[in-house]
């Protein structure tokens, strides 16, 4: 993200990532978190934030609005993932959207074999009181964005606490390997699940 | 302050009021850069007398939790101004005033005011004052109504704006809930066409009703109930119509002890300004328009989950056209069952929520 890049962070909680952006990157950031204790501790270390429903809220943002939308372990817990993605790409030129993936070998065994819904370490909620309504594998998420009309700039996967790994989202072995995953997307298609270019680090 | 007569207010309806005054306090002081400067506006019936001690009531200031030494507003820190509002009866010129043309008190001759009058007013008090640009104007209610008011109109002498409990627009039930208090007054035999001062009399019966009908719109269902509930003044029903129930004999009081403070007159002006208060139309219906000045200004928005006078949909409403507008916008719905009246209260999430935001907007703007 370059410096001074106004961004929005969708699902902020207290302001964690804000905050290291501002003072990393000088990053003019807002927030909307729908939690009022969330919403109360970033407002108290003076982050510009506000309380609402990314389901609902979004769309009171004007085009263009951002440079970066980010959506951080938020869009499996949102009613319309879809209409959220399409929003975040509306109101921001690029998106920053990490998910757990549902893909990942653990997952897949956990069901296979255990025969109950997986709890993970990505994914530690019972099913009966997981906020994750809308779960999706990698090769879901490739599918939206491509139905979206939307070009995946650069891709990572996240696995065990280590730092981001950049990955190309399509293949079948990452979407065993990967325990959630972070895209960089930007509007209109072009060479699908490309490699993150020079220069389009994620951070 | 006293304006001379070649200094009138003129106001939103084409008339002006020459020889304006307005009573005002300060606390604090003022820095060398003059960045310091905090405007309180106050509410319907408040006045001046934000924090330290009232000297009509004997109280402490109306908002002593939220201002004053080691709270979210510090003279230690800001420079803190509260005016009353032109209209008022707590010494700015307002309908009981003298009339310098006939040297009788206006009364009903006195113009109809907007909250755009009140605001205009503030602005020509801090010109007087040497305050060119305000760090914050802060405001509950009808004082959040001039905090957007200001943010209209006078976008580049704002740093940052607060507007808790408040609207952009008198709604249907908010003009119809002033209308009842009005037609209380109006229906008074000593309020007398409004010139009850000539007569020596005031509408003391009207008044208080007016203050009853409009103290239930303060506070929520659920806090009257834990309040009050069922409970009886004395054993027994009286069988008659004396007060009761605790909450009659509450009521009662509330509205007794306001006529000892207030003028009926004024009352009548300044509900009538914040009925007329409708900010997104006077921009063509559309609310952004009137924050496409202030997108340099940092705005928090509050509001409380039990306030069905201005409820957080209203606030909402604010936020969205400040986002629209690419305003800087915070925005937080406390948790509350007090109702309108929270923000006057012991509301910890709201003075931290104030104290965070200001420290954050006071480091941006290079104050200590």
């Amino acid at each position: 993200m370059r410096p001074g890049a106004r961004a929005l962070d969708i699902g902020c909680g207290e302001g964690d990532l804000l905050a290291l952006l501002a003072r990393e990157k000088q990053v003019d950031g807002r927030g909307l978190e729908i939690s009022q204790a969330g919403v109360a501790a970033a407002l108290a270390r003076g982050l510009a934030v506000v309380q609402g429903d990314a389901d609902r809220d979004l769309a009171d943002y004007p085009d263009d609005a951002f440079d970066y939308a980010i959506l951080s372990q938020t869009l499996q817990t949102v009613r319309d993932p879809k209409a959220v993605l399409e929003e975040l790409m509306r109101i921001a030129r690029h998106a920053i959207v990490s998910f757990p993936n549902f893909g990942h070998w653990r997952v897949r065994w956990s069901l296979l074999v255990g025969g109950r819904m997986p709890a993970t370490r990505a994914l530690p909620s019972a099913w009966w009181e997981t906020p994750n309504i809308h779960l999706c594998t990698l090769l879901d998420f490739t599918d939206l964005i491509d139905q979206l009309d939307l070009r995946i700039d650069a891709a990572s996967a996240l696995i065990r606490g280590k730092p981001a790994r950049p990955m190309k989202p399509g293949l079948a072995l990452e979407n065993l390997r990967a325990e959630a995953a972070i895209f960089l997307l930007s509007r209109g298609s072009s060479s699908a699940h490309a490699e993150p270019g020079p220069g389009e680090k994620l951070l | 302050m006293r304006f001379p007569a070649n200094r009138p207010l003129r106001l939103d309806s084409g008339a002006k009021i020459e020889n304006l005054e307005i009573a005002y306090k300060t606390w604090g002081e003022l820095n060398t850069d003059k960045s310091n400067a905090v405007l309180i506006c106050h509410a319907l019936t408040l006045d001046q007398y934000a924090t330290g001690s009232n000297p009509v009531t004997g109280k402490a200031g109306w908002w002593s939790k939220a201002v004053g030494e080691g709270k979210p507003i510090d003279p230690a820190r800001h420079f803190i101004i509260c005016a009353n509002v032109v209209g008022g009866c707590m010494g700015s010129t307002g309908p009981a005033s003298l009339n310098p043309k006939t040297g009788k008190p206006y009364g009903l001759t006195f113009p109809v005011l907007t909250i755009g009058d009140m605001v205009r007013a503030q602005a020509m008090l801090l010109d007087g004052l040497g305050v060119e640009t305000l760090f914050t104007v802060i405001g509950g209610s009808m004082g959040g109504m001039q905090v957007l008011q200001w943010a209209a109109d006078y976008p580049e002498r704002l740093f940052s704006a607060i507007c808790v409990a408040a609207t952009a627009k008198h709604s249907a039930q908010n003009i119809a809930l002033h209308e009842v208090g009005r037609q209380a007054i109006m229906a008074d035999p000593d309020w007398r066409g409004g010139a009850y001062a000539d007569a020596g009399v005031r509408p003391e019966k009207g008044l208080a009703v007016a203050r009853m009908g409009a103290h239930i719109t303060y506070v929520s269902e659920d806090a009257l109930q834990r309040k009050f509930g069922r409970g009886l003044k004395r054993d027994g029903l009286s069988w008659s119509f004396d007060a009761d129930f605790q909450v009659e004999s509450y009521l009662r009081h509330q509205g007794v002890s306001f006529v000892e403070r207030f003028d009926a007159n004024a009352y009548l002006y300044i509900t009538r300004a914040m009925d007329y208060f409708d900010l997104p139309g006077k921009h063509g219906g559309k609310l952004a328009e009137a924050f496409t000045g202030a997108r340099d200004v940092r705005f928090c928005v509050l509001s409380f989950t039990s306030d069905w006078l201005y409820p957080t949909r209203e606030s909402r409403e604010i936020v969205r056209a400040l986002n629209a507008a690419g305003c800087r916008a915070s925005f937080l719905e406390i948790v509350s069952d007090k109702g309108h009246d929270a923000f006057l209260l012991d509301e910890p999430e709201m003075h931290a929520a104030l104290t965070g935001f200001l420290k954050a907007t006071a480091k941006e703007r290079g104050l200590k």
